[in-house]
């Protein structure tokens, strides 16, 4: 057996773990590998950093190697460690924290590092790049506190950044040198479409602005361009362009001119040290996306195993911006010149325009805005140099019309080359998806992700990936299906709440007969979603159905992983008393319950209470005064409030009383997914009212009511409802907002998530400004709360659901025999 | 067959057993969980699931199968064995019914 030889690898990013992907693949034992990485953090996919910026993803959903996969290939890898010195006499590397590794072969894949104009003032706390998490963690948190940002660039990476902190609520002008926007990948008319589009969503753009300074005291305060205007401004992020990250190489005597010097094996000045990614410098060039990366990886991964016949070659890429709700496509190159044609077709009214560069009757640059749908078709023949002359007069038009065919757009799919490129991130082309299809017999979209990584990446070819399954699998396709409820039907969560209105539907089996149900009885997913949708629509008419409940809203309580239950019952807006804890104590003795607890909600848990023990310890506590804490409820959960006016020095009104009233009145209430709440007396905000599903500011000229907050999963400061004088209003606005997300809100789906599917600005303007409205929302949530407001305790004490709790029967071990 | 192994015990009422619901059976150290589906079949199965021991009875029950209350995973009250891509198998019993009367195999 040949000893292993050692591969240590500088830079975890998105190059050097495909590089690993392929080496473990082809050599899987003959590398012992290191990973040194200046990120605290495993390898993630970069070009999604925009959708976690916008709240359409988390981290977790953009990690490509979890901690797991590192464990599993034996790679040792250091996060956090930057390296600082390469020996190539010793062939060690050390780290900043002192870590020396050997090496038998080195890679380097530091990427690049993003530009920062040396303008006075672009060291201010307050001026961020956009590179890693860390920029996307930075902008969040100043993002909370609103506030103006301006972004510097309105390249890719500026109105990615832009788009993303405008959605988090911020108000956002974009800063560009030049006079138009995205000036490497579009056209002067494409360009103009953008920035209209842009304008459209709010966010302000300068172009033809040059930064003259950043100014501040301690922090940046605003920015100045070079014609003397001046824009505030809290947060700033610079986004004009990025540089190779060469200097590690070139201290260690490699050659480096703008990036480190590499031939196409990927091979630098050493014959033992490569080099991969946007670190690079292949035949002049420097790179800057995916794609051609992916290429290095494979090249790099061919050299490590010893497979010396593998080349990069240039290949041209297509460009698409990632910003939810605007498509635009371009590639190749699309300049004017003398010895150049262009056709180009414009619908202003669909917001459509298509531009074609041709030179010798090949196309050799696109720009699509609108409708990009044809992409991908434009972009192959770009690259097989096709000539257009037969198709010339059609050619615009899109690939479905040529030869009469109808406008269908899988059609165009389907005439689609085998080898036509579909994911360009992965290089993936049609035939290698097909055939993963029929092969693999794969039936969805993280189906083929993960077999054959197309649009695993930047996500925007899912749409053709999508199309593809539909054609490969013909019926057996539902591409609905990812939006259906659940594998038990068809219909998603909407056309479910649509039709059981529309139809009168009343009972569970009602409801799974018409819109027929594939399963006779449903599942766990859609069972618990029917049953809410029924008690919300039909309070007075529809009976529960306690067996489609989750075990927690079955019997009242928590389950807990060793199967024991934890309760916790409803301590008012978070007051309490010497009587109650005193109750509370005699539970705990008398049960022997092994814990107790304050939770993050202002009240009490009792940990690890046996079953049959709980409608005992609810007679207790119900003697006392207590009913269910509802913790475990997609319903109405906590009011936490602060001291307000009754003890607080700042107070400005009684956030306790308040806060106490809401619960009162709104205890019980089923709702789409939890409903927490809370009150807070001033806006210091000591009972975070800023990250709730519905929370209340107290101010001197009364209540300002917020909403859509999340401090979960996801964390989400609250947007502002309006404000209002009076408890009594507060009352109306609070309950009318809690109806109109209780008879629209999908299940599952928190106040924040329904809020961003409706728009803010319809539900302020159904309950702010309709008095009607508001009104008739805020009698049916009192009509339903009459059939609500049972405490489910005091229910089973007297004997509900008796047979929930005790054992059918205790056979004697004897009886076994 | 071996009739000297086989014994059935009789632990209650179909009554007992909401549809689509389960009770327990507690024998000696052992908790068995007693199904009951909506077209009124049953089945029994160690209270005890696969994965990390949830208890299966608490679950919600559908189309033969349970979904344990801890993690979700789907369990065929036929045979025990965990659905999908999950692997493992709950003990399961054979049960049967004699009348009203529930019978459990032991
Ligand atoms: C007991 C408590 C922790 C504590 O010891 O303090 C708790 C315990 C649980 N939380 Fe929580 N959460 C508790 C406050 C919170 C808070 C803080 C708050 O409410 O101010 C949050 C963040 C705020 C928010 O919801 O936005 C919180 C966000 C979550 C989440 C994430 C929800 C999300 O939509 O992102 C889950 C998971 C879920 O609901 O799916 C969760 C789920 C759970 C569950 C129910 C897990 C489960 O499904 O079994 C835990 C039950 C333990 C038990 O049996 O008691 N818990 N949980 C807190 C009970 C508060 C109360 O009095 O009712
Ligand atoms: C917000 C954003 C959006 C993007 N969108 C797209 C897109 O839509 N399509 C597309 O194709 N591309 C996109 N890109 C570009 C793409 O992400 C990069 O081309 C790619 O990630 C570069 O990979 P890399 O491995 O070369 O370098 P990186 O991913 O930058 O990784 C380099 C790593 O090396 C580490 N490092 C640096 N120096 C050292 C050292 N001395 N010691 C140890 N570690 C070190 C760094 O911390 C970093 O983690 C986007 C980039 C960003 C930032
Ligand atoms: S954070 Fe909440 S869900 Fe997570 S372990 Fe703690 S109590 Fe459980
Ligand atoms: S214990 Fe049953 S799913 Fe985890």
């Amino acid at each position: 057996m040949t000893k292993k030889q050692k591969l240590v690898v500088i830079g975890n990013g998105m190059a050097p773990g495909r590089m690993l992907e392929h080496l473990f693949e082809k050599a899987p034992d003959a590398y012992d590998v290191t990973i040194f990485n200046a990120e605290p953090r495993v390898n993630y996919d970069r070009i999604m950093l925009s959708p976690v910026l916008s709240g359409e993803k988390s981290f977790e959903d953009i990690i490509i190697h979890g901690d797991g996969w590192y464990i599993e290939h034996g790679v040792m890898l250091y996060k956090g460690h930057k390296v600082v010195d390469i020996d190539r006499k010793a062939k060690t590397v050390t780290s900043e924290h002192g870590e020396v590794a050997t090496y038998d072969k080195l890679v380097i894949a530091t990427g690049s590092a993003p530009f920062i104009i040396p303008v006075p003032g672009h060291d201010l706390p307050g001026v961020l790049t956009y590179r890693d998490l860390d920029d996307v963690d930075a902008m969040l948190l100043a993002a909370q506190a609103r506030g103006k940002a301006v972004v510097i660039g309105g390249g890719l990476l500026g109105l990615e950044a832009a788009a993303g902190l405008k959605e988090r609520g911020m108000d956002v002008t974009v800063i560009h040198l030049m006079p138009t926007l995205m000036e490497r990948q579009l056209d002067p008319a494409a360009g103009y479409l953008l920035e209209q589009e842009l304008e459209r969503r709010g966010i302000k753009i300068i172009t033809k602005a040059s930064t003259k300074r950043i100014c501040g005291e301690t922090r940046v305060e605003s920015i100045e361009l070079e014609d003397g205007t001046v824009i505030p401004a809290t947060l700033v992020v610079m986004a004009v362009g990025i540089r190779p990250n060469g200097a590690l190489a070139k201290d260690a005597g490699l050659s480096v001119n703008r990036g480190i010097v590499v031939s196409d094996s990927m091979q630098t000045s050493d014959p033992d040290v490569f080099s991969l990614g946007e670190c690079v410098e292949l035949n002049g060039n420097v790179y800057g996306l995916v794609a051609p990366l992916y290429q290095m990886a494979e090249v790099a991964a061919c050299h490590l195993s010893g497979d010396a016949d593998k080349r990069f070659v240039e290949t041209s890429t297509a460009t698409k911006l990632k910003v939810t709700g605007i498509n635009l496509y371009s590639a190749g190159d699309f300049a004017e010149a003398e010895d150049r044609e262009e056709i180009v077709l414009r619908d202003a009214t669909a917001g459509i325009y298509k531009r074609l560069v041709l030179k010798d009757n090949k196309i050799i640059g696109t720009v699509l805005y609108g409708d990009t749908a044809d992409g991908p078709w434009f972009f192959d023949m770009l690259k097989k140099e096709t000539d257009v002359s037969e198709m010339r007069e059609s050619l615009i038009f899109g690939q479905a019309y040529q030869g009469g065919a109808a406008l269908d757009p899988s059609a165009a799919v389907a005439a689609l080359p085998d080898d036509a490129e579909i994911c360009g991130c992965n290089g993936v082309c049609k035939g290698a998806i097909t055939s993963a299809i029929k092969a693999k017999g794969l039936t969805g979209l993280d189906d083929v992700r993960a077999h054959t990584k197309a649009s695993a990446s930047c996500g925007t070819c899912t749409g053709l990936v999508e199309q593809l399954l539909g054609l490969t699998l013909g019926d057996a396709y539902n591409p609905s299906a990812v939006a259906a409820m659940c594998s038990c039907t068809d219909l998603s969560h909407a056309d479910v709440r649509r039709l059981i209105k529309a139809k009168e539907l009343k009972t569970i089996p009602a409801v799974m007969q018409e819109l027929e149900w594939k399963t006779s009885c449903g599942c766990a997913k859609c069972r618990p979603a029917l049953n809410y949708y029924l008690v919300c629509d039909w309070p007075d008419e529809y009976a529960d159905d306690y067996q489609s409940r989750f075990i927690n809203e079955r019997v009242h309580a928590n389950i807990q992983k060793d199967g024991t239950y934890s309760v916790v019952p409803r301590m008012w807006g978070g007051m309490t008393s010497s009587t109650e804890l005193r109750a509370i104590a005699d539970v705990v003795d008398k049960f022997d319950i092994p814990a107790v607890k304050v939770t993050g909600g202002q009240r009490i848990d009792m940990l690890g209470i046996k079953k049959e023990d709980l409608p005992a310890v609810w007679k207790d506590l119900g003697e006392a005064g207590f009913v269910s804490g509802q913790a475990y409820a997609k319903g109405l959960r906590t009011v936490k409030t602060c001291v307000g006016t009754n003890w607080c020095r700042f107070g400005t009104q009684d956030s306790t009383g308040l806060g106490i009233k809401l619960e009162k009145f709104m205890w019980g209430s089923w709702t789409p997914a939890k409903l927490k709440m809370a009150v807070s007396g001033c806006p210091r905000n000591c009972a975070e009212a800023t990250c709730k599903d519905i929370g209340i500011i107290c101010v001197d000229s009364g209540f300002e009511i917020h909403f859509a907050g999340a401090a979960g999963l996801d964390i989400k400061g609250t947007e502002i409802l309006g404000s209002v004088g009076s408890e009594e209003e507060v009352m109306v606005h609070v309950v009318a907002l809690a109806q109109m997300y209780r008879e629209q809100g999908w299940y599952l789906e928190r106040i924040y998530k329904w809020a961003k599917r409706i728009g803010l600005d319809e539900i302020r303007k159904q309950i702010m400004d309709d008095p009607k409205m508001r009104q008739s929302y805020y009698e049916r949530f009192v009509f339903s709360q009459k059939f609500a407001q049972v405490d489910p305790w005091s229910e089973r004490v007297s004997g509900k659901d008796k047979h929930e709790f005790k054992l059918m029967a205790t056979l004697l071990p004897e009886a076994a025999e | 067959m071996n009739a000297m192994t086989q014994n059935w015990v009789v632990v209650g009422a179909l009554e007992d057993i909401p549809r689509l619901g389960a009770r327990c059976i507690e024998n000696g150290e052992t908790k068995i969980a007693v199904f009951r589906t909506a077209d009124d079949r049953v089945f029994a199965l160690e209270d005890k699931c696969p994965h990390k021991n949830g208890p299966l009875s608490q679950g919600i029950v559908h189309d033969g199968c349970v979904t344990c209350p801890l993690h979700n995973w789907v369990i065929s009250l036929e045979t025990g064995a965990a659905q999908g891509a999950d692997e493992g198998a709950a003990v399961s019993y054979p049960v049967k019914l004699d009348g009203d009367k529930v019978l459990l195999c032991l």
